[in-house]
């Protein structure tokens, strides 16, 4: 080690995997569902895709949780967003790369990705 | 990429509990479900909540399952971890709120701590200096060594108030300070570290070097840096065997890393580390035994001064501080002084770690700042004591603190509020006792481990605390007289006064303490020879209450010595010469007709 930026890149490239270690109270939910009907229909490429797009983009105080059956067997994959303050937004049929649309576009930028919501499918 | 985590607590009680079997039955069972690149299995140090171990905790929904079992792994891979229901029936009971999983920062156990010390035991896998990096491990030596001149790291240190947390409590930038300027002109200076933790009942420095021992390490090379070191040595038991391979392991990282060795981040700064083991002798905590032992000699203290900053380990000037203290050091480098001295009171600055145990719902490792009431740690975060029974004492400083009694469970604990009332902080060691304790046997207990640990090189001290031990005996078998205990405080002073060492000058105050709080019981063994608490054997009768006794014949049936007769549906009765006092006819009786007094 002979700089402070050798270890500095440690640190970043650790740092993903230890923060995920740490309980945020006050931050953004991502839910997949994951119960028989959730993983038939491919969700979990989607939890997958999720939890390395929030990991490598760095992004913090977002949590990518699973869940048990949501009740909408038929729109699965299903995944919900709930950030504080903000009323939950629900995705459905989801793919990994819907995921990434998600990602950048709701938690990165900001704005629902209203074709794949729920309000959308019905 | 891992969507989630399970820490499993690898500390040396989870370990004996059977954690090891429990992560590699984990490995096999996440590797059989398909989830080996989706879920990290990571083994760290001690959580601190040891009464409920094993201990696991499933990241990033932060549940905290508590003493799992080996056949539990399968449901919680296949429930949990593959379908995200939580095993409810697993989860520590202080976490279920009414719809859900509380965040394991709100139960009463950990909402009240403030880690600092212990913020890496059970984040980090301690065999992986990349994980303590990602904890900002070792940024703080970097600034040390590229922007700090080692008098300002001195400064650093002591502006934050920081006192040594073996037991002394001496301001460790002072003496710091001390070994850098006594000497001008010494060729060689050494960094010690004491990790021969030995009172009942402590086992902080333990869990740090289980959990993080990369912290010690880099807060070590910082000493050295400071006062112009570039060899350290940390002296630790054998009998801490986890501890001992965990911190080689650390050390070989952190050279393989350039962290230890020659010119550390290019700064033409040298320093490294090894280990020495110590046999297991509680002298060899002290610190003049502790460097004699290093040397190669029998751990016996010598007389101070010359005090080891000036004529320490191979007679070269020595700093020499306790595991805890090492592992705030870099926290205050990283943070400041204004930080650290922001926590606890005027004179006891920052948190401290205490090891709970005795008679209390949640055994474990717990670290609060200084100035936190004794009943805030053992009622709101210790869970108070089990059984409905009543709090007698708590003891702390081991072996050579006191016991405190329930009149002073409101006093904010720190190092000088602690000696003002007649005990100490020691290494924090705290053991809770209720109303089933008896005072003389705590101290006898305690005197009976002080006179096997003598070392034996001074007189008062070795023929002392044999000759009080003696007296205690003497007071618990029914034969002492008042006049005996006036003997007995005299003798406590003296062996205090004369004694070599630090063992020595403390070993009578358990007997103090005890004397100054629970005279009353003394006197209870001496004039009434009776044992209030029913401990003392030689002092207890057993009776069968007649009006009681059905004459069922059960406790004749159960005892071993034939003591007990009468006749079938008629009272029986003891026979007190032939008594042993065992309690097995007490514990037979379904009537609740005999009685011990």
């Amino acid at each position: 080690m002979k700089s402070l930026e050798e270890l500095a890149v440690i640190r970043d490239k650790m740092q993903a995997l230890v923060n995920l270690r740490n309980e945020a109270t006050d931050c953004t939910k991502i839910v997949v569902g994951m119960a028989t009907c959730g993983i038939a229909a491919g969700a979990r490429p989607v939890l997958k895709a999720f939890s390395d797009g929030i990991q490598e983009k760095g992004i913090k105080d977002v949590m990518v949780i699973q869940e048990g059956c949501i009740g909408l067997c038929q729109y699965e994959p299903i995944v919900e967003v709930t950030a504080p303050g903000k009323e939950k937004v629900t995705y459905v049929k989801m793919t990994a790369e819907k995921a990434a649309e998600v990602i950048e576009q709701h938690i990165i930028g900001g704005n629902v990705v209203t074709k794949y919501t729920i309000n959308s499918a019905m | 990429m891992y969507r989630s985590q399970v820490l499993i607590c690898g500390g040396t009680g989870c370990t004996s509990s059977g954690s090891d079997k429990i992560a590699k039955r984990l490995q096999e069972e996440i590797d059989k479900n398909g989830l080996t690149d989706e879920v990290k299995v990571v083994r760290t140090g001690c959580f601190g909540l040891c009464a409920l171990g094993p201990i696991m905790i499933v990241y990033p929904e932060g549940t905290f399952y508590s003493m799992v079992k080996e056949e539990d792994i399968a449901e919680i891979v296949s429930e949990h971890l593959l379908k995200g229901r939580v095993v409810t029936r697993l989860v520590y009971d202080e976490t279920i709120g009414e719809n859900e999983i509380k965040s394991l920062k709100e139960t009463n156990f950990y909402k009240k701590q403030h880690r600092i010390a212990l913020r890496n035991c059970g984040v980090i896998n301690p065999e992986c200096i990349d994980e303590y990096i990602g904890r900002n491990g070792y940024e703080a030596l970097g600034k040390v060594l590229k922007s700090m001149t080692p008098d300002e790291v001195i400064q650093t240190i002591l502006d934050s108030g920081l006192r040594g947390r073996g037991g002394g409590g001496f301001p460790t930038g002072k003496k710091w300070q001390l070994a850098r300027n006594l000497v001008k002109d010494a060729d060689q200076k050494y960094v010690c570290c004491n990790a021969d933790e030995g009172d009942p009942g402590a086992f902080m420095d333990r869990s740090v070097l289980e959990g993080d021992p990369h912290v010690v390490i880099e807060a070590m090379a910082i000493a050295g840096y400071a006062i112009g070191a570039t060899q350290g040595y940390i002296y630790i038991r054998a009998e801490y065997p986890i501890a001992v391979q965990r911190l080689q392991i650390a050390i070989n990282q952190a050279r393989e890393y350039g962290l230890l060795g020659k010119n550390i981040f290019d700064s033409g700064f040298d320093f490294d580390l090894d280990i020495r083991l110590g046999a297991g002798a509680f002298v060899c905590g002290e610190e003049t035994a502790l460097m004699t032992s290093i040397e190669g000699n029998r751990g016996e203290p010598r007389p101070r001064p010359p005090f080891p900053a000036e004529s320490g380990l191979f007679k070269k000037p020595t700093v020499l501080n306790n595991v805890e203290t090492y592992a705030n050091i870099p926290q205050i480098i990283l943070n400041g002084a204004d930080w650290f001295a922001s926590m606890g009171t005027e004179k006891s600055k920052g948190t401290k770690v205490f090891a709970l145990g005795g008679k209390i719902h949640n055994t474990g490792l717990v670290e609060v700042p200084m100035g936190t009431t004794l009943r805030e740690v053992i009622y709101e975060i210790g869970g108070g004591i089990p059984n409905g029974k009543a709090f007698k004492a708590a003891q702390t400083g081991g072996p050579s603190g006191g016991c405190i009694p329930a009149e002073h469970l409101d006093i904010p604990i720190d190092y000088d509020n602690l000696i003002a009332i007649g005990s100490m902080m020691g290494s924090g060691g705290l053991i809770v006792m209720d109303e089933d304790n008896c005072m003389v046997d705590i101290a006898k207990f305690f005197l009976q481990f002080t006179v096997d640990e003598s070392c034996g090189k001074c007189t008062p001290c070795r023929i002392g605390t044999k000759r009080l031990y003696e007296m205690l005996e003497k007071i618990t078998s029914g034969n002492a007289t008042m006049e005996d205990l006036d003997k007995m405080e005299k003798l406590c002073y003296y062996i205090k006064n004369n004694s070599l060492c630090g063992l020595g000058q403390t070993a009578p105050n358990p007997v103090l303490s005890t004397l100054r709080y629970f005279k009353n019981e003394y006197i209870a063994h001496v004039q009434d020879k009776k044992c209030p608490a029913g401990v003392c054997q030689d002092l207890l009768t057993y009776k069968i209450i007649d009006i009681k006794c059905k004459g069922c014949t059960a406790c004749a049936r159960g005892c071993p010595v034939g003591a007990i007769s009468g006749t079938v549906k008629q009272p029986h009765s003891i026979d007190t010469t032939k008594c042993i006092k065992c309690g097995a006819c007490m514990a037979k009786c379904k009537f609740g007709a005999i009685i011990k007094e």
